[in-house]
């Protein structure tokens, strides 16, 4: 089990020391001059109004309650998927209640405007 | 593979001993950052390392399925909401310290009783060890693929939590979206042109 | 040396083998992106850079491109968070490249001097599609921080935007990959590969788009979406939000998130090609013959022409490499063919067309598979 995961390890170790190397040659490299125009939040020129932190449309916070509903029902299909074969159609049968279940809540936040961005 | 077995045997050992200590620190390192940053964005970034510590800790406990779907529903999928949530409140940035010591002593029962729990489970699970050493190792890496195990059981013996899995996560669906309605409502009456996305 | 160190000497190779050719596409790829628009443009796109007398059609413009934003002034904005704003970039390109750590170049080859068959793929795990799912939700983590981390309001909508677009794409590309698992019956990618080398009918092979073409058509929408470009680029629309979660990054902190998008598309590419177009299978080519080696009858002559495991095991990963490269001028030529949707297009198409129908086409496929 291990084995395979050496290269994974490796990899990753590798990929995160060339992107530091890459990081660390953007900084040391490139000349430094900054002034307090420069510094600013870069808004096309004029100048910046009001806070940052400002609210946002709720919609993209359902987004993201919806991505993870959804994430865990494609990781509770994937099991499935590599059995589908073997499993029949008791399988077929019990994955199609799932993903109907499911199905139903997609129809239920589509009804109710949630994926409307108006 | 026979060499792995007598040559480099010692060396693979402490090899992958040592990536386990690594692996410990990060996850170690990470938590730390989410009890003592004093920023919640940092607070979340250290629970990004925590978390990809225990997904690693869990590969070397053979259970790579899981490891794997810790990385995409924890990190990928919740670590991202509570991100979403810092992002779309409004001066939360601006709390000089986001996570004041609170009830110290329930905190403390109840590390201590977590930390018996776990001292207890670790002294008691049978541990694929090799000659007296806590680790399991190479040598047991013939265990087999887990995920079409999983799929067995999970469409066979364990069908009934599959199918109720659903249903919570129909209810997540349904509270989302009644929890958002309000605010939504707000926004498409009265919310005017500032808040378009 | 203890053959412990062997297998780390081959893991090694097999990552250089991997991320250099990947970089390197990825630099050929900035130029192809402005060769390739100009093109179409009716411009001539980059041709000044030169060494000595030679401009090489411009190519010497990803090296020089390179040395520029090393040597460019990075430009942290006072109100940023100095660290996360440093750390975000990391975390946009190291998961696109630490994904094709799983994606096999190449069969199983036999190399002479050395006894036992090398896999060309650094990490074989057997979750590996759901590994590729799970590294890669990282880039949003990096887009999110990004956005957060700069402080400045254009970041941050474009991290929004970006972020909510890639999580309703990746359930798309998700679901289009359950598909093919479905049909190939696993999850671990050198099996996904080999097993479309088996015969369909007719003497083609069952390659993904053949076995799963709905499956295809919503895989290479998502992407389109995931990659963040044309006709999916509103997080970064330039006539909207300025440049979206990169606009306070200059410099070769600017030039990571410019790489990453390059890799990424090398990704996705090869994400297809591994999936519906064989990897590196060749028709009419067994990939068991980069183990065992194989004669060639040439035609209208009596002579064969031998190859040798090896020689079959490098045609094949370069078919893969040939693959990925039309795949990525593909996805290229489309960014430059569309104009972009608007937001609300963006989100209805993914949640409302394509999400149905990926459901679908699951349960479509488990029935056809099953019957």
């Amino acid at each position: 089990m291990l084995v395979p995961y050496a290269g994974v390890a490796l990899m990753i170790a590798v990929a995160i020391a060339l992107a530091a190397v890459f990081l660390l040659g953007s900084i040391y490299l490139g000349p430094r001059a900054p002034n307090p125009v420069k510094s600013e939040p870069w808004e096309c020129g004029t100048v910046s109004v009001g806070s940052v932190r400002r609210r946002f449309s709720v919609r993209f916070y359902l987004i993201a309650l919806l991505f993870v509903v959804f994430d865990v029902e494609i990781v509770f299909l994937f099991p499935w998927a590599v059995l589908a074969r073997e499993l029949g159609w008791a399988g077929f049968s019990a994955m199609a209640v799932f993903v109907a279940v499911l199905g139903l809540g997609l129809a239920y936040v589509w009804k109710r405007g949630a994926l409307e961005w108006e | 593979m026979q060499g792995l077995a007598d040559a480099g045997w010692l060396a693979g050992l402490r090899l992958s001993d040592l990536l386990f200590y690594a692996v410990a620190l990060v996850a170690v390192t990470g938590a730390l950052a989410v009890a003592f940053g004093r920023n919640i964005v940092y607070s979340a970034f250290g629970l990004l390392l925590a978390l990809f510590g225990v997904a690693a800790i869990y590969v070397f406990i053979s259970a790579d399925l899981v490891a794997v779907v810790q990385l995409l529903v924890y990190i990928g999928g919740v670590l991202v909401l509570i991100l979403f949530a810092i992002m779309l409140t409004s001066k939360i940035g601006d709390a000089r310290r986001s996570n004041l010591t609170l009830a110290l002593v329930p905190g403390g029962v109840i590390f201590l009783l977590l930390l018996g729990l776990t001292v207890f489970l670790s002294l008691t699970t049978p541990w694929g060890t090799v000659a007296g050493r806590g680790l399991p190792t190479l040598r047991d890496a013939a265990l087999e693929p887990t995920s079409e195990r999983i799929g067995d059981a999970l469409l066979t013996d364990f069908l009934l939590p599959f199918e109720i899995a659903s249903v919570v996560l129909l209810a997540a669906l349904i509270g989302a979206v009644i929890i958002a309605r309000k605010e939504m409502r707000l926004l498409t009456t009265g919310g005017g042109q500032g808040n378009r996305p | 040396m203890p053959s412990w160190w062997w297998l780390l000497i081959e893991v090694l190779v097999k990552v250089v083998l991997v991320l250099v050719p990947l970089l390197t596409v990825a630099a050929l790829l900035t130029w192809d992106e402005r060769k390739q628009s100009a093109l179409m443009q009716d411009r001539l796109g980059p041709n000044r850079a030169n060494i000595g007398p030679f401009t090489l059609w411009g190519l010497i413009h990803p090296i020089a491109d390179t040395l520029k934003l090393f040597f460019k002034e990075d430009i942290v904005p006072d109100r940023a968070d100095k660290l996360l704003h440093a750390l975000a970039p990391i975390l946009a390109l190291a998961p696109s490249l630490i994904v094709y750590c799983v994606i096999p170049f190449g069969p199983a080859v036999q190399i002479p001097g050395i006894g036992r068959p090398i896999a060309l793929q650094v990490a074989d795990l057997d979750a590996g599609l759901l590994f590729i799912f799970a590294i890669s939700s990282l880039a949003v983590f990096g887009v999110a921080l990004a956005g957060w981390a700069s402080n400045n309001k254009f970041s941050l909508l474009g991290a929004l935007r970006a972020s909510a677009q890639m999580f309703s794409y990746e359930i798309v590309l998700g679901l289009a990959a359950v598909g093919v698992i479905v049909v190939f019956g696993s999850v671990r990618m050198s099996e996904l590969v080999a097993r479309q080398a088996t015969p369909l009918w007719g003497g083609l092979p069952s390659w993904g788009i053949l076995v799963q073409p709905l499956g295809f058509v919503l895989f290479m929408v998502a992407a389109l979406a995931e990659l963040k470009r044309s006709p999916f680029d509103v997080p970064e629309g330039e006539s909207e939000i300025v440049a979206g979660f990169w606009t306070e990054y200059s410099g070769m902190r600017w030039g990571m998130f410019y790489v990453a998008e390059f890799v990424e598309v090398s990704v996705l590419s090869g994400l297809l090609v591994a999936l519906f177009f064989g990897g590196y299978h060749i028709p009419g080519v067994d990939p068991g013959w980069a183990l065992t080696g194989h004669t060639v009858a040439i035609p209208f002559t009596s002579h064969g022409l031998a190859i040798a495991g090896w020689g079959w095991g490098l045609l094949m990963m370069l078919a893969f490499g040939l693959k990925v490269i039309v795949g990525d001028v593909v996805l290229q030529q489309i960014r430059w063919t569309f104009p972009r949707f608007r937001y609300d297009q963006v989100m209805s198409l993914g949640w409302k067309m394509l999400l149905p129908l990926a459901l679908l086409n699951v349960l479509v496929t488990g029935a056809i598979v099953i019957r």
